[in-house]
């Protein structure tokens, strides 16, 4: 396996090795704690007011356009990151490229601010 | 010299057992020293208080003391809840931050993996936090937790982009996203000709670290940004319905990720493991034991601000909290990176 993909796997593993940690420490646990659930234990907790409602209630997301906007600026993070590690090789032609880039990106966001999109609605 | 130079000899499971090793015990002895320093001591000065001092000299063994309460605590689980969800979430957390931590080198060899792409893949893994926390909120079928949940996912995704876009400048002035030649480049570096503490980027980079520092406490949901947990409006957010183990998990969650968060930061904008000490060459072996150590002390330095300002300052709104990714920090990070690539072309 070459080096790159090894790296890979290293990086897995270390997901793993998050994994087995947790489940050490909830292992560990269940010997040492006890379990006698009641049904007031196992009650939703809402301030001591027995829960009304579905618990899943419907919110208001007001920033669910942000979550749009967040697309638009991570995806040109994924453009920005490679163009920054070869700006030298790239010189003037390349500062100019990527200045009209993050230019029109700025736009969108001055026309989301301009729409009122940022405010809170 | 260093175990560390033999570790080229050995096969691919022993040194991933060794890293392995290692990893553990950067995530958990630095969490475990962050929640004493910092949590324990540093929030009792600040309020005229000693803070534990029973268990252990100074109250250091107090940490274990909470552990083994936290073991003996029932593990509840409400009864509406969505039980997979609600089970997965710590799992979810706990492993963003092993998958964060992968990239963050201590010494010339004593790395746990040295990948081109290193902060890159870093940004990348850090988001995975996000959804353990949604998850968290989802499953536990509970108001208050939903809305945590919520608000932290909101919270997250906005300050994720200033962090992304804070690290381009320092990935334009590096010429790499490797973390050892981000780390490197620093040691190399010469300040108008003068190469004595090398070229630490926070100098050239202030603003970027900045944003970085703010944009970080944002990640971390630490006071004046966290509104998900928000303990007088929403009891403790998405972790409300959380008992015992699994609610220190979360805990330990977030102050392993403070850990890791800082020791990227310190890499990025303090020069990671290097320090500037005469005598020493950026690649001798001694570094491999200093390095590391070198390394804790810059995230105690860190952690230190984060936590000085998690306890001085009162919490935002959530719409003033958007207001500052969107309409503050992404312009000012926009404007960093093209004036950092305009210096980089001129000089």
């Amino acid at each position: 396996m070459s080096d790159f993909l090894r790296s890979y796997l290293t990086v897995g593993i270390f997901g793993l090795v998050g994994v087995a940690l947790v489940s050490v420490f909830l292992g560990l646990g269940k010997i040492l704690r006890p379990n006698k659930p009641t049904l007031a234990k196992t009650e939703a907790y809402e301030s001591g007011v027995e829960p009304t409602g579905d618990m899943w209630s419907q919110a208001n997301i007001r920033y669910y356009v942000f979550a749009l906007l967040f697309v638009m600026f991570d995806v040109e993070a994924v453009f920005i990151f490679p163009w920054a590690t070869r700006l030298e090789a790239y010189g003037t032609f390349g500062l100019i490229e990527m200045a009209i880039f993050i230019f029109i990106l700025l736009l969108g966001l001055l026309y989301a601010w301009r729409k009122g999109v940022l405010k809170w609605a | 010299m260093t175990d560390v130079a033999i570790l080229g000899e050995l096969a691919y499971w022993q040194q991933t057992g060794i890293r392995v090793g290692a990893g553990l015990a950067a995530v958990l002895l630095v969490a475990g020293t962050l929640v004493y320093l910092h949590l324990f001591k540093l929030v009792s000065f600040m309020q005229s208080r000693l803070g534990p001092m029973e268990a252990g000299p100074f109250g250091s063994l107090q940490l274990l003391a909470e552990v083994g309460k936290f073991l003996q605590k029932e593990d509840i689980f409400p009864r509406k809840a969505d039980r997979f969800v609600f089970a997965a979430a710590p799992f979810v957390v706990l492993m963003s931050t092993f998958l964060l931590v992968v990239v963050v080198p201590g010494g010339p060899d004593a790395w746990f993996i040295n990948s081109e792409l290193g902060i890159y893949l870093a940004m990348a893994v850090s988001s995975v936090s996000v959804i353990g926390i949604l998850m968290a909120g989802w499953g536990s079928a509970s108001k208050y937790s939903l809305l945590g949940g919520l608000r932290a996912t909101g919270q997250l995704i906005a300050y994720e982009l200033p962090l992304i876009l804070a690290v381009m400048g320092v990935v334009i002035q590096a010429e790499t996203m490797n973390m050892q030649g981000i780390v490197q480049a620093q040691a190399d570096g010469e300040i108008f000709g003068w190469g004595g503490i090398g070229n630490p980027y926070i100098l050239t980079q202030f603003v970027a670290f900045v944003i970085f520092m703010i944009a970080m406490q944002a990640e971390l949901t630490q006071t004046p940004f966290d509104m998900p947990i928000a303990e007088s409006e929403l009891v403790t957010g998405y972790m409300t319905e959380y008992s015992g183990m699994r609610f220190l998990l979360f805990f330990i969650g977030e102050f392993a990720t403070a850990g890791v968060f800082s020791a990227i930061a310190s890499v990025l904008f303090l020069g990671g493991w290097w320090a500037p000490i005469p005598g020493l060459g950026f690649d001798d072996n001694v570094w491999n034991l200093l390095g590391p150590l070198v390394l804790v002390t810059k995230v105690v330095v860190l952690t230190f601000i984060i936590f000085w300002a998690r306890f001085s300052l009162p919490r935002f709104r959530e719409d003033q909290l958007q207001q500052l990714a969107w309409k503050v920090l992404i312009p000012l990070a926009l404007a960093n990176i093209v004036v950092t690539a305009l210096l980089k072309i001129v000089f």
